[in-house]
């Protein structure tokens, strides 16, 4: 074939470059979208405190989805981020007696090998994604059950609880957690040379091979950080419950960390990961959710919006790619 | 004249390489079995026996469902869903006559997965998508429409019901019978029909079927309809054995519980190999894992899911060894 | 042979997405004959076929089947209407047996309407007995080798009653004996009146068997012509065109020099890897450009492979800069100064989406960056460097290099490669699908390299390429080095011959239809 891939008409080059910009001020133009209704019909919409609400409620959520967003980059998927949260809400409560940083740091570490375990079993014995997460996803919660044999553990620890409940300058303390790690995984997504070996590996795994690049390594590596921020997301929630429910925490959270990444539009197959889509993602569910509850209409209804979204973020991606 | 080429064959170690991957299932349902067998009297009697088939065929047929998508390479992530959509609509059409309870459950569900085939098919989404926003969505119906409660079926079909899911015949449980032939049916289909060897080329090469003249988007629609179809029908069964009444919550999760039976049973997710036999002893390890677990006594129940996922865990490396392993012979 | 007409495509025209892939074709078929299709890569003859076939559906123009006019939307279809097909890249459901590789899709039914297994299986072996192939039809069929899978393909294409077989490259992995049993079906096909399209760069099978060819280039129908009315010579003329023996000259011969007196670099004794490298030897001078040669199959990737450290090697030993080394990952080689540029762009070399800035410097990114941080400075500094030295066409460097056309894609991939300013480079086809233009543009590079000291490995299919570009020729088929060619002795005939000489099957060897003239024509 002869050199004619550029020579594109100049009216497909704008058409070209209008699908990318629609695809990318699509997600923010919705939430905008869905605001403005909001603030016309709903009561109460536009205080600070409506808003800080929603962001807290989608902050564990929203932690979670920065992890998967990097699993999923590498064409992976992690089924076990809710198991997870249970196992770190247990862990943390044998930690309280130590200072927060230690609780914090321990439990994160303890977390972090069960991604490792997950890291290795997929990338070094070669089980797909879906089926080694999903063991530790059945059994990692039987275990946070085993050992607190089904009990709800309270607690009352005030500097750890402020990880929950703690607020600075109104705003919540897991908002400000939600923001700063994302900022942080943002930044080394795009500037740093991790960021672009884990979009290579999910883009073209053989090429990223022969580069020379660990793709191994990599994929052990997203694992191990899907686990830590499920840690923390599951640490900030028993700090707001001052209680470790190993039964119900976390529960089909993973479902809603993916539906964050895909409408955030990092694809399924590997490739970039877009980090702050991903938490615009998690915020318009959040919005969803919010929507229908201050609108007292049954929380059952946004479930069925919010799988038209999926679909219909998929299905318009994919036309503009 | 050429004669020639035999397949490679190589001595007693590789052999039994190839068995283990083929039957490795089969030979831990063994062991297990007379594991527990020997450790618990009460294990092989009828009544046990029975109550683990019994327990179990529900999954089983979702699972076999599951079979068929996983051989084509895909995924049904809504099973769940439309097994609660089922018993639901049941309930609710139960006072219609049992022609309506019965036929308009399996006949939405199937409809339902008829339109995940379809935009896996036409749209080209990726059936893990699809699948998961019906589960979501449908769920959403499930609630909405019985806004979170139970239903119970019509005082008029009550007793249909309760036969359905608690009777037995010649001794069987019913439900156990319709696990058996739902399983028979769809192991002849796989073996005996082009639609059953049409989901293995699919699977196993989905360019090279369709070059080959198979109507690949049309089997992909069947065959998810067809899941569809068997999770409506198992909502109505599951109905059945809690006398009656459809949750909304009922099948939350199986679609996890079916992947890993069929994984078990030797299916790859990668599609095109693997058969529904393997899928019920898939079933059936799970359900005895759970059945020794209480005749323990000692164990928690919290313990169950832990070995099960354990046991799910050490299954698959298995597997994935023995794969890695065949391909570098192979190779050689 | 009946001048009834078959088929006949009229002004075909295919658009893709920036390039007009066919600009008006036309081709003729008449019942009982076999009909050559033939042209360069790029030419258009894929792309015809897969309109006939109802793969892709044309833009434009008309097609008539045996005097209906069709337009098939699936492949389903053009076999309903009898035509059947082998394409190019073998494929066939590997756990499937051979019976249902055959037999798919029309398995033999019983009375009950459900699979007649016994009836299948003996079907499916007759029709392999038949074509003089004696294996147990029940295995999956991914236990028989490739030539195998070759012939699989082949009987279902023609086991299918159909009135036109279309045959894409079917002896790409065949050895002389089964070309042989090809041939003989292809006979038999024309002798039941069944038409035949044949494509094939071996220009020898195609003029043992054709009838007639029609000719292609650059998406544009050329003429047909009946075989004993076109040497070999005036076909390749008509294949690349005048253009192209003009931009031929462009490509000057390498200035040959002997580099056997400098010091071995890498050396190979007796390696052995997989299935494909049996027992190879040889050695790579400081500086000099080694070219290998083979068929497809003869193991020359494979073996490359070995040293850049994707395979390590089963048996024999590596050297490297006289030592013995072992690369058990490619990020081992490149650490060592080995750099390989593979053959397959798509699938091993281009990391689609991300830009061409960071496609050239993936390979040895902490070279430009601090702290883990990346440098876009650092970057930007080589990558404009090599966007003007290798004349990378691109508005930016930001472009997806997805977006790139094959030849400014691989001239991004080696700048990756040169960026390491590497010991040893290996270049695996690296002008394969690339325009005339572009690839005078990497041949000059490549004799600049030279100069400059880089030693280089060359694997090429045209053995062209091979000849102006290095300075010594080693060959290899079936895993083994065969013979080495220096200075004068590195011709085409030479080499052919070399190949011709070491082939399994006696009774094939030495019946090319060649004038002796030297062609640019992929000897493949």
């Amino acid at each position: 074939m002869t050199d004619m891939k550029l020579h594109l008409q100049a009216s497909d080059r704008r058409a070209l470059a209008a699908g990318e910009l629609a695809k990318r001020f699509a997600l923010p133009m919705v939430i905008i979208a869905l605001v403005v209704l909001n603030a016309a019909v709903t009561n109460n919409f536009l205080s600070t405190n409506t808003m800080w609400n929603i962001l807290l409620h989608v902050s564990t959520t929203t932690l979670v989805a920065i992890g998967m967003t990097l699993v999923i980059a590498t064409g992976g998927i992690d089924l076990s981020v809710g198991a997870v949260m249970a196992l770190s809400a247990v862990f943390c409560t044998f930690l309280l007696d130590y200072p927060v940083v230690v609780i914090l740091a321990g439990t994160m570490l303890f977390c972090a090998l069960f991604g490792l375990l997950n890291g290795v079993v997929i990338s070094y014995i070669g089980v797909q994604p879906i089926i080694a997460t999903l063991a530790l996803m059945i059994a990692g919660r039987g275990i946070a059950q085993v050992i607190t044999d089904g009990y709800l553990v309270t607690f009352t620890h005030p500097a750890f609880e402020a990880l929950g409940k703690g607020k600075l300058w109104s705003i919540p303390a897991p908002v400000i957690v939600m923001f700063l790690v994302a900022a942080l995984v943002y930044i080394a997504v795009r500037f740093m040379t991790f960021g672009r070996y884990v979009e290579a590996v999910g883009d073209n795994e053989q090429a990223s091979n022969l580069v020379g690049i660990n793709v191994k390594k990599i994929k052990v590596a997203v694992y191990v950080l899907s686990a830590v921020f499920a840690s923390l997301a599951g640490m900030i929630e028993t700090a707001r419950l001052a209680a470790a429910d190993a039964t119900r925490i976390g529960e089909l959270i993973e479902m809603d960390a993916i539906a964050a990444v895909v409408v955030g539009g990092t694809l399924m197959s590997g490739g970039r990961p877009r980090i702050w889509g991903t938490v615009l993602g998690a915020i318009l569910m959040g919005l969803i959710t919010a929507t229908f509850n201050m609108n007292n209409i049954p929380y059952s209804y946004s479930l069925v919006i919010k799988a038209v979204i999926i679909v219909a973020a998929i299905y318009f991606q994919r036309e503009n790619k | 004249m050429k004669s020639v080429a035999t397949p490679p064959s190589g001595g007693i170690w590789r052999a039994s390489g190839t068995f283990l991957q083929k039957q490795g299932a089969l030979v831990a349902l063994i062991l297990l079995v007379i594991f527990a067998s020997v450790r618990y009297d009460a294990f092989l009697t009828s009544v046990n026996i029975l109550n683990i088939l019994k327990q179990n065929s529900m999954i089983g047929i979702v699972a076999i469902g599951m079979t068929f998508v996983i051989l084509m390479r895909g995924i049904d992530l809504s099973v769940g869903s439309l097994l609660a959509l089922g018993g639901i609509l049941a309930a609710m059409l139960s006072p219609y006559g049992l022609a309506a309870a019965l036929i308009v459950p399996v006949a939405v569900a199937a409809l339902l997965g008829c339109v995940n085939g379809l935009i896996i098919a036409r749209m080209k989404i990726e059936p893990f998508i699809v699948t998961l926003a019906m589960m979501i969505g449908v769920r959403g119906v499930v609630y909405a429409v019985t806004k979170e409660k139970t239903r119970t079926v019509d005082d008029s079909l009550t007793d249909f019901f309760v036969t359905l899911g608690n009777g037995t015949f010649i001794g069987i449980p019913v439900p156990v019978w319709t696990f058996l032939v739902i399983l028979a049916a769809a192991a002849f289909v796989l073996r005996f029909t082009r639609f059953g060897r049409n989901v293995y080329a699919i699977g196993g090469n989905e360019d090279a079927t369709h070059l080959m003249g198979i109507r690949v988007d049309r089997m992909k629609i069947a065959v998810y309809t067809l899941s569809g179809a068997l999770s409506g029908f198992t909502g109505i069964v599951l109905a059945g054995r809690l006398g009656g009444a459809a949750q909304p919550v009922a099948g939350n999760m199986w679609e996890l519980d079916a992947i890993a039976a069929v994984v078990i049973g030797g299916t790859l997710l990668v599609g095109g190999r693997g058969n529904v036999i393997g899928t019920f002893i898939g079933v059936m390890l799970l359900g005895i894992i759970l059945n020794i677990i209480n005749l323990q006594g000692t164990l928690d129940s919290w313990w169950q899911p832990v070995i099960r996922g354990t046991f799910l865990l050490l299954i698959v490396i298995v597997q994935a060894q023995l794969i890695k392993r065949k391909q570098e012979q192979r190779r050689t | 042979m009946a001048d009834e007409l078959l088929l006949e495509m009229n002004n075909i025209v295919k658009n893709f997405p920036g390039v007009k892939a066919l600009k008006g074709v036309r081709l003729q078929i008449r019942k009982g004959e076999v009909h050559a299709l033939m042209g360069e890569n790029g030419a258009g003859k894929s792309t015809l076929i897969k309109i006939l076939t109802g793969v892709y559906h044309h833009d434009d123009g008309t097609i008539v089947l045996d005097g209906e006019e069709v337009a098939f939307k699936a492949p389903v279809e053009s076999q309903m209407k009898g035509i059947s097909t082998i394409y190019q890249e073998v494929s066939l459901i590997p756990y499937l047996s051979v019976t249902e590789n055959i037999l798919i899709g029309r398995e033999p039914k019983t009375a009950l309407g459900t699979i007649n297994w016994k009836k299948a299986h003996e079907e499916a072996r007759a029709i392999l007995l038949d074509m003089g192939i004696d294996i147990d039809v029940r295995q999956p069929v991914n236990v028989y080798s490739t030539a195998i899978h070759q012939m699989v393909s082949i009987a279902r294409a023609v086991s299918m009653q159909a009135k036109l077989v279309v045959m894409d490259e079917p002896t790409s992995s065949l050895d002389d004996h089964e070309v042989e049993v090809l041939f003989r079906v292809i006979r038999k096909l024309k002798n039941d009146g069944v038409s035949i399209i044949f494509v094939s760069h071996r220009l020898d099978e195609i003029y043992t068997v054709c009838d007639r060819i029609t000719v292609l280039r650059d998406g544009e129908y050329v003429g047909t012509w009946p075989i004993q009315e076109l040497p070999q010579t005036r076909l390749i003329a008509h294949m690349i065109g005048k253009s192209e023996t003009e931009a031929a000259q462009l490509t000057r011969m390498k200035e040959t020099e002997d580099k056997t007196g400098e010091k071995v670099v890498v050396k190979l004794e007796s390696i052995r890897q997989g299935n494909r490298v049996t027992d190879v030897s040889f050695e790579l001078h400081r500086g000099e450009v080694l070219g290998l040669a083979g068929l497809l199959g003869s193991g020359r990737t494979e073996t490359a492979k070995v040293v850049a450290g994707v395979h390590p090697a089963d048996g024999g030993t590596l050297r490297y800069e006289d030592k013995p080394v072992r690369f058990r990952s490619p990020r081992q080689a490149i650490r060592a100064g080995i750099a390989m540029c593979t053959e397959n762009r798509k699938t091993e070399g281009i990391i689609p989406n991300m830009s061409i800035r960071e496609n050239i410097t993936l390979a040895n990114l902490r070279q430009f960056s601090r702290f883990g941080f990346v440098s876009r400075r650092k970057q930007n500094r080589v990558v404009n460097e090599f966007i003007e030295r290798m004349g990378i066409k691109t508005p930016n460097a930001d472009q997806k290099i997805k977006n790139l056309s094959g030849g400014n894609q691989q001239k991004v991939l080696l700048s990756r490669w040169l960026a390491l300013h590497p010991n040893v480079l290996i270049l695996d086809e690296p002008t394969r699908g690339i325009d005339v233009g572009a690839k005078a543009e990497i041949h000059a590079i490549i004799q600049e390299l030279a100069k400059s000291g880089l030693s280089i490995l060359l694997i090429s299919s045209e053995f062209d390429e091979l000849i102006h570009n290095s300075d010594r020729i080693v060959v290899l088929r079936d895993g083994r080095v065969i013979g080495e060619l220096k200075g004068d002795e590195r011709t085409q005939d030479n080499i052919m011959k070399m190949i011709a000489e070491h082939s399994r099957h006696k009774e094939w060897g030495g019946e090319m239809a060649n004038d002796g003239h030297e062609t640019s024509s992929a000897g493949v």
